[in-house]
């Protein structure tokens, strides 16, 4: 494989993850292992409570794995601490959630702001930067609006355009179709994936949804918090 | 994030759910609203014995007696009756044993209380009881006379000073008297000639006429104790009169005199020269000693109002930990959010006890800014009614130092309400709050 010379964006090397402690321990992750080169798009697929949103959760780097290493763009995860965890999750990552995580009564715009706000951007180059996010996402015009009075379209778009407003690496959607219809769930996929295509943003998506895993280059079957199969599509 | 991103989103979220907000604002409005008043009351009337002690200008004087001796004296220890002491007189006036009889100042006395170091001069208060006075043919009134120690001198509400180097017989009436007397008012009163009638040792009354210079507004120190404050001349006449007929022996004994100081003596140097007087035998009290007691009095009171208002706004405060657990508990989703974007927990803590310092300071801003409404509002009612005869007295005074603690306190017992729920948001987990199905 041609691919493996880079270092991969995400280095996954045995795993674990378990919760509680004693004979309440529950292993939801046991072991695995696999490579993300950047510009990838991934679905991790299984069903529900086979560990997706766990590996997820680890990947984006807000839980540590019990054991194992994970490595971010070729630095150990484990070393990272305070500022400059805090750092990484915040340029390097954007979110997509099946239940968009809006804050209801503020306005669109304050929503796509807020990681730019917590980076500490300047308000100006702020408002600049989420309405151009919002503009991207044909969203303009709702910028005032409060997210409480969109449809679940326009807050699935108001989200997206949260993720990307700070230019990152990967976007972690986790069943981002969810809660949408058909129609409106094909308009976001397609979103999803050109931002991956065009823009070479790593796409890592959760899903049991074989037919938005199928349009991922890769799909990562998980069964009872084991790698059960590992596809590399060649794209055409 | 920016510290003025922070400030600004604690202020926005403070609104968010506005009943729950403005409730707890309105538990801290009560007691600063309290405290304020309270507070103001201190003030007011400290201000107010501070202001009449300055305007009489009489710092530098010191009212002298000798000491009784302790087991001869009244107060004494020893107990049964006192025996008689051909030195003791009775004592006039405002003084540590009014009322009572003090051993006598003679000219020998006066000559060694002159001598204590710190003394400058000495002055024997005569102690002058005039049985009457009396406008034209109008009612006859009883009061008192005092003089004026030099550098001392009277509120005025019309006329001037009796003036001390005159020797026509010169007064200032009270104003309590203006009317009584006859008078129209004030102005009427100044220049017209009044009749004080003195009963001598051989029990033959004199009359006394003299002119109202001037009417003295009253207050809690006014020289002359609130009665007739008269001039040198009129002074001399009316003790040479009362004491007609008097033994020779017993002319010149007075209860009190007033000694002068240095006017830039520290508080040390005051007490320095009460215990050069105390070593001689004498005890020394200065107006400010006088009030001293008063203002003691005072600033307990206003302590005993102040701890009810405290015990109010640490009940707000639980309003304020509760108010801030339910929002904490509403925005799980929102802090866990802002955690998988990169915000630090410390920030996360900063945010929310920003909000707790915001609602102490939006409760206790405005409950001391109505607090100064209603005390000005209620001073100035009361001074026009029951506090009329005190003029100059603001119940109820507010100093922008003592407002500004009262903020900053209550703005600080928010901070440490808020400590227990923006602690519990900063320790959130990101992964638990995010958690759904
Ligand atoms: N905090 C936790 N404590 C105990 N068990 C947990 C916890 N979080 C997840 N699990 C368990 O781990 C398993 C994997 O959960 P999850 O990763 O959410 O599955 P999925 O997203 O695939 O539905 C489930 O059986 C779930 O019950
Ligand atoms: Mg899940």
């Amino acid at each position: 494989m041609l691919v493996t010379m880079k270092t991969p964006i995400i280095r996954v090397k045995d795993v674990h993850k378990s919760y509680g402690r004693g004979p309440n321990r529950f292993d939801a992750l046991k072991g695995v292992t696999f490579d993300i080169n950047e510009g990838e798009s991934i679905a991790i697929i299984g069903k529900s409570g086979s560990g997706k949103s766990t590996l997820m959760h680890v990947l984006a780097l807000l839980d540590a794995p019990t054991s194992g290493s994970l490595e971010l763009e070729g630095v150990e995860t484990s070393t990272l601490h305070g500022k400059s965890l805090n750092q990484a999750r915040n340029k390097t990552f954007g979110f997509v959630f099946q239940q968009f995580f809006l804050t209801a009564n503020s306005s669109v715009l304050e929503n796509v702001m807020l990681p730019m706000k917590i980076a500490g951007v300047k308000r100006s180059e702020r408002k600049q930067r989420a309405l151009a996010a919002l503009e991207q996402l044909e969203m303009a015009d709702k910028a005032g609006n409060k997210a409480v009075n969109l449809s679940g379209g326009q807050k699935q778009r108001s989200v997206i355009a949260r993720a990307l407003v700070n230019n990152p690496r990967i976007i972690f959607a986790d069943e981002p179709t969810g809660n949408l219809d058909t129609a409106t769930g094909a308009v976001v996929e397609d979103i999803l994936f050109n931002l991956n295509r065009e823009h070479g943003i790593t796409l890592i998506v959760v899903t049991h949804d074989e037919e938005l895993a199928a349009r991922c280059d890769r799909r990562l079957y998980i069964r009872d918090g084991l790698l059960v199969n590992d596809t590399t599509e060649v794209a055409a | 994030m920016k510290t003025l991103d922070l400030f600004t989103t604690a202020v926005a979220n403070t609104f968010r759910s506005k009943t729950r907000t403005i409730l707890t604002i309105l538990a801290i409005f009560v007691g600063a609203f309290t405290l304020t008043i309270t507070n103001g009351l201190g003030t007011g009337i400290n201000q107010y014995i501070d202001d009449t002690v300055t305007s009489i200008g009489a710092e530098d004087v010191m009212t002298v007696t000798v000491t009784p001796d302790a087991d001869s004296g009244f107060g004494g220890a020893t107990s049964g009756p006192t025996e008689y002491d051909p030195e003791a007189v009775s004592s006039g006036g405002f003084g540590p044993n009014e009322g009572g009889t003090v051993v006598a100042l003679t000219p020998e006395l006066l000559d060694d209380l002159a001598d204590v170091d710190g003394v400058l001069s000495v002055e024997a208060t005569k102690s002058i009881t005039p049985d009457w006075i009396q406008y034209g043919d109008g009612t006859q009134y009883v009061t008192s006379v005092g003089g004026l120690v030099a550098g001392q001198s009277v509120q005025l509400a019309a006329g001037e000073e009796p003036d001390a180097t005159s020797d026509a017989f010169e007064l200032d009436l009270p104003i309590s008297y203006v009317e009584p007397l006859g008078f129209s008012d004030a102005d009427a009163a100044v220049g017209e000639t009044i009749t004080i009638a003195i009963t001598d040792a051989e029990r033959t009354q004199h009359l006394v006429d003299a002119t109202v210079v001037g009417v003295a507004e009253e207050s809690v120190a006014a020289p002359g104790a609130g009665g007739l404050v008269v001039n040198a001349a009129l002074t001399d006449s009316l003790y040479d009169t009362q004491n007609i007929g008097l033994p020779d022996d017993q002319l010149e004994r007075y209860a009190t005199a007033s000694i002068r100081f240095d006017a830039n003596a520290t508080d040390a140097d005051i007490t320095a020269l009460k215990d050069n007087l105390a070593d001689a035998g004498f005890t020394g009290t200065t107006v400010a000693d006088q009030l001293g007691t008063i203002k003691t009095v005072i600033d307990a009171i206003v302590l005993v109002l102040n701890a009810f208002a405290i015990i109010a706004l640490l009940a707000a405060s639980f309003g304020i930990v509760n108010t801030l657990f339910m929002s904490v508990q509403e925005r799980t989703r929102e802090i866990g959010l802002m955690k998988a974007m990169g915000m630090g927990g410390g920030k996360i803590f900063g945010l929310f006890s920003l909000e707790a310092v915001f609602i102490g300071f939006l409760g206790s801003a405005i409950g001391a800014g109505i607090g100064m409404l209603a005390g000005t509002a209620i001073s100035s009612v009361l001074s026009g009614a029951v506090l009329a005869d005190l003029p100059g007295l603001t119940l109820i005074a507010f100093d922008p130092l003592s407002i500004t603690v009262i903020i900053l306190v209550v703005m600080a017992i928010a901070f440490l309400a808020g400590t227990l729920p923006a602690a519990r948001a900063a320790k959130a987990d990101p992964v638990e709050s995010l958690r759904y199905e």
